[in-house]
């Protein structure tokens, strides 16, 4: 192998089910020796807010969003069959049951195999939303222009 | 077959047999033998094509049961 192989993933959504599509993914790339970067945006932002802690943002309008839209990778609901929790609860069960690592195992595996965690700073901008919301495993808010640059290395982009 | 050192991965689903597996090779010289075990039927095509990317030598799998045994050799250099 010549230069080292390159991933990048936009982390867009913030469910249990997509989340757990791209840790998979992303931490089978750092397995395979690839330079592996996850650039979280909107509601993928939620996978990498802090469990705990208070809603640190400014204004009404940001923290009536941020209380809505809580995040943190415990309170992760699946895309389809969430069923008032009942339906996310079933799955987390089954996943503890098969051994598949927790998003919050995963995110730690993750950052102990060298991927990258990158919230994006619009998204973060327009929500209110500082490092400091974020899990200390995150790397620095950057911008489209951190994402492209890392995009047009990778020979593996994938939009989540 | 014959390996110098011994993966348990049953029980393991995707990608847990193929991180442990980037983990534990660290540890081996090269040119040794890695053996590992598992009963995800997803290792048979998942462990050549880590060999494939990552340049070790995917040997050969033997498969008894439902358990699933995969040979790799450490790169050189």
């Amino acid at each position: 192998m010549a230069e080292k192989e390159k991933l990048t993933i936009v982390v867009f959504s913030g469910e249990l089910d997509r989340a757990l599509a791209a840790f998979i993914v992303a931490t089978t790339g750092a397995s395979m020796g690839m330079d592996t970067t996850m650039f979280f945006t909107f509601w993928g932002l939620n996978i990498i807010k802090k469990n705990e802690g208070g809603i640190r943002s400014k204004g009404l309008m940001r923290k009536m969003l941020n209380f809505m839209n809580r995040g943190g990778s415990k309170r992760l609901k699946l895309s389809r069959f969430h069923m008032l929790g009942l339906g996310t609860w079933m799955m987390k069960r089954l996943m503890k049951e098969s051994n598949v690592p927790s998003i919050e195992e995963f995110i730690i595996m993750a950052k102990q195999m060298g991927v990258k965690m990158v919230p994006c700073s619009t998204t973060c901008g327009v929500m209110g939303l500082e490092q400091d919301s974020f899990l200390s495993e995150v790397e620095s808010i950057a911008g489209a222009a951190f994402f492209l640059n890392e995009a047009r290395q990778s020979g593996v982009t994938l939009f989540i | 077959m014959k390996a110098d050192h011994s993966l348990d991965c049953v029980g393991l689903y995707c990608p847990m047999p193929i991180v442990k597996t980037a983990e534990k090779i660290k540890e081996l010289k090269p040119g040794e033998v890695l053996e590992v075990v598992a009963d995800d039927k997803g290792i048979k095509q998942d462990m050549p094509a880590w060999c494939q990317t990552t340049g070790h030598e995917f040997v050969g799998v033997e498969e008894e049961g439902g358990e699933i045994k995969v040979y790799v050799r450490k790169k050189r250099g």
